[in-house]
């Protein structure tokens, strides 16, 4: 059987050529490709033509629901199960229950915001193709490749060889799904 | 993101007072490459454990046994057997505790706040710094649970339902503070993971190549298939802000609640409103003074020089001086509030502490923590590698003493003098403390030895290389 087709990837040297050539491959109307870099390149992604992330919509819930559990915790334990005079004051005031809700708050938009990252980011996948190369090494320590997926509809294979050459790319090859 | 260009106009004023464009400081010395980063931090993961290595885990371990040794006595004969007696009721457990937890503050502060204010020097020491209060949690938190006594009810403290019925009293602040540092213990160990990843995938694929399967995998495993995909660099990068967008409300408020401990009570020396900024600024200090204890043999022993430059030296001692000044104000301030407040209970709690009994530990105290950081003027005395890393000591020396000299010179001697008293700790909480440094130092040691004891991907970032305008001079 022969293997599969995920793609075709290409190396570049520096982040100034990723950086441009992300752009000659947005603009050339692709969707599904990624840049594998060793590090955040500041701009690559509106030069990849990314949207905002949307993990902070996670941290959002997570914040909310962690100050409602402090506080909500609190009116149940004091207030309502087991309501107990302490130094003559009220059942419950937000007052006293403040910093346990701001910690607890602060604790469920930590364990949001890294479900989001994983969520959004698709992870763990301990199985991808891009992760099959031989030069995937090299792109954690100082190369940088571009990948464009063949089921993207403006793929074919010609075309977007060229392109990526015309890019400046090199060792172009095909990765096995 | 995009950013735009800067055709933004200049104040006219610029023009005429002619500014000097100083050069910013290199954070990675040398020109070094990518690849030179890459191979130093995972050489010291992929070469052989060095000799050193094994002198000072074998150390440490003896050391920390000593705190083993001194738990197993107090579980078995009871709380008893530490030096806490009426009046003071709160000894060195309590002064382990914030002295431990305060050290941890420096971690967060330079993985979060720095992260915030965009000080891109912080990279090279965030991860060691986050390890740092990770393991100073750890020796934290073994003073207080095992305080309680009994140490098997210490699951009482969190609100889960109980054969008694009744719920922890939320008015405390102690029952803050179990929240405050279980927040604190498990957010920094989440944010360190984080920021471990795309490291850890470095491992992978570095021990995958080298033919090393089995460490391939346990990285692998740690690593959540990270691939350094840019759709997952910008969820990540994200994240990462976030997480520091929160932890800097945690840490403040952390030491906050710790100084709460002490505020919300009616003890004279205790009771001030004072405490929250100044127990904030005083873990800062303590903090960096344990960053520099660690990262200086860290940096010579394994010829950092290049990634913790003289640059970060400085800007380490400038923050001790700034940290050290502030708690150095507060100290006057304490005092000033004392006679200005014109309470004879406070007013005596403070000439107390600088004449009487404890006096000692109180000029140890002002020596390590107001006179020491005032040495970092002077960029001689930065510069000089050996003598910062004295003075960090005297740093970590003069916190503890802080704490000591806090809790115990307002318990012993209270309101009435029939229930003065006089604290002395016993052998038992001395071996307790003194091996709580063995503790965190084998967990420093594993540190350095199984994980990337500095943030590559972060590194890489803030190297000239990495612009991807380098040339265009958009800045």
């Amino acid at each position: 059987m022969a293997a599969q087709s995920y793609g075709l990837v290409a190396t570049f040297d520096s982040a100034p050529a990723i950086y441009e050539a992300a752009k000659k491959v947005r603009d050339a109307g692709y969707k599904h490709w990624d840049c594998i870099t060793p590090f955040p390149i500041h701009g690559l992604d509106g030069a990849m033509g990314l949207k905002r992330s949307i993990v902070p919509r996670f941290s959002l819930v997570g914040g909310l629901c962690g100050f409602s559990v402090g506080m909500g915790l609190i009116y149940f334990t004091s207030a309502i199960d087991y309501p107990l005079i302490v130094g003559g004051k009220p059942f419950f005031s937000p007052l006293y229950a403040f910093p346990v809700a701001y910690e607890l708050t602060i604790l469920f938009t930590a364990f949001a915001t890294i479900f989001g990252m994983f969520f959004t980011n698709r992870l763990p996948m301990h199985y991808h193709p891009v992760l099959k190369l031989d030069r995937i090494a090299d792109a954690q320590d100082d190369k940088f490749l571009i990948v464009i997926e063949s089921r993207d509809p403006k793929f074919n294979a010609a075309h977007t060889q060229a392109l990526l050459e015309a890019a400046g790319g090199k060792a172009i090859a095909e990765i096995e799904a | 993101m995009a950013h735009a260009d800067t055709t933004v106009a200049k104040p006219a004023i610029l023009a005429e007072v002619k500014p000097a464009s100083l050069p910013r400081a290199e954070l990675v010395e040398n020109n070094r490459s990518f690849a030179w980063v890459t191979d130093k931090i995972c050489g010291i993961i992929e070469g052989k454990t060095p000799t050193w290595w094994w002198v000072c885990f074998t150390l440490a371990c003896a050391l920390a046994s000593f705190t083993v040794m001194g738990i197993v006595y107090l579980v078995s004969a009871g709380v008893g057997v530490w030096g806490l007696a009426n009046p003071v009721n709160w000894g060195w457990a309590i002064v382990n505790f914030v002295f431990w937890i305060g050290i941890g503050h420096a971690g967060t502060l330079i993985s979060a706040i720095l992260c915030l204010l965009r000080q891109k020097w912080r990279t090279s020491i965030n991860r060691a710094a986050e390890a740092m209060t990770i393991f100073a949690v750890v020796c934290a938190g073994i003073f207080p649970v095992f305080h309680v006594g009994r140490v098997w009810f210490a699951w009482f403290l969190f609100p889960i339902p109980n054969a008694n019925g009744i719920w922890q009293n939320f008015r405390s602040p102690l029952e803050w503070d179990v929240f405050a540092v279980s927040t604190y213990g498990t957010v920094s160990v989440l944010f360190w993971y984080v920021g471990l990843i795309p490291d850890l995938a470095v491992l992978r694929d570095r021990f995958n190549r080298a033919g090393n399967k089995l460490r391939a995998t346990l990285y692998g495993i740690f690593a959540m298939g990270w691939r350094g995909s840019n759709r997952n660099w910008s969820n990540y990068e994200m994240a990462y802000l976030i997480l520091a967008g929160v932890s800097t409300p945690l840490v403040l408020s952390v030491h906050t609640i710790v100084s709460f401990d002490f505020a919300i009570s009616l003890l004279p020396g205790w009771h001030t409103t004072i405490f929250p900024p100044y127990f904030v600024a005083g873990a800062i200090f303590s903090g960096f003074g344990m960053v520099l204890t660690l990262m200086l043999p860290l940096r010579a022993i394994y010829k950092m020089e290049d990634l913790i430059t003289q640059y970060h030296i400085d800007c380490m001692c400038k923050i001790v001086l700034a940290t050290g000044t502030i708690v150095g104000y507060a100290y006057g301030m304490e005092f000033f509030i004392a006679w200005y407040g014109a309470n004879p209970y406070e007013g005596f709690a403070f000439i107390n502490r600088a004449f009487g009994n404890y006096a000692w530990a109180y000029w140890i105290m002002i020596a390590c923590n107001v006179i020491t950081p005032q040495f970092f003027w002077f960029k001689k005395v930065r510069q000089n590698t050996a003598f910062v890393w004295v003075l960090s000591i005297f740093v970590n020396v003069g916190m503890w003493f802080e704490r000591f000299v806090i809790t115990v010179t307002s318990l012993a001697r209270d309101f009435l003098p029939s229930s003065w008293g006089y604290y002395s700790p016993t052998i038992v909480d001395i071996m307790t403390f003194f091996g709580t440094f063995g503790v965190f130092s084998v967990l420093f040691l594993l540190f350095i030895r199984f994980l990337p004891v500095m943030p590559m991907a972060e590194i890489k970032a803030v190297m000239p290389q990495a612009d991807p305008h380098a040339g265009h001079d958009h800045h």
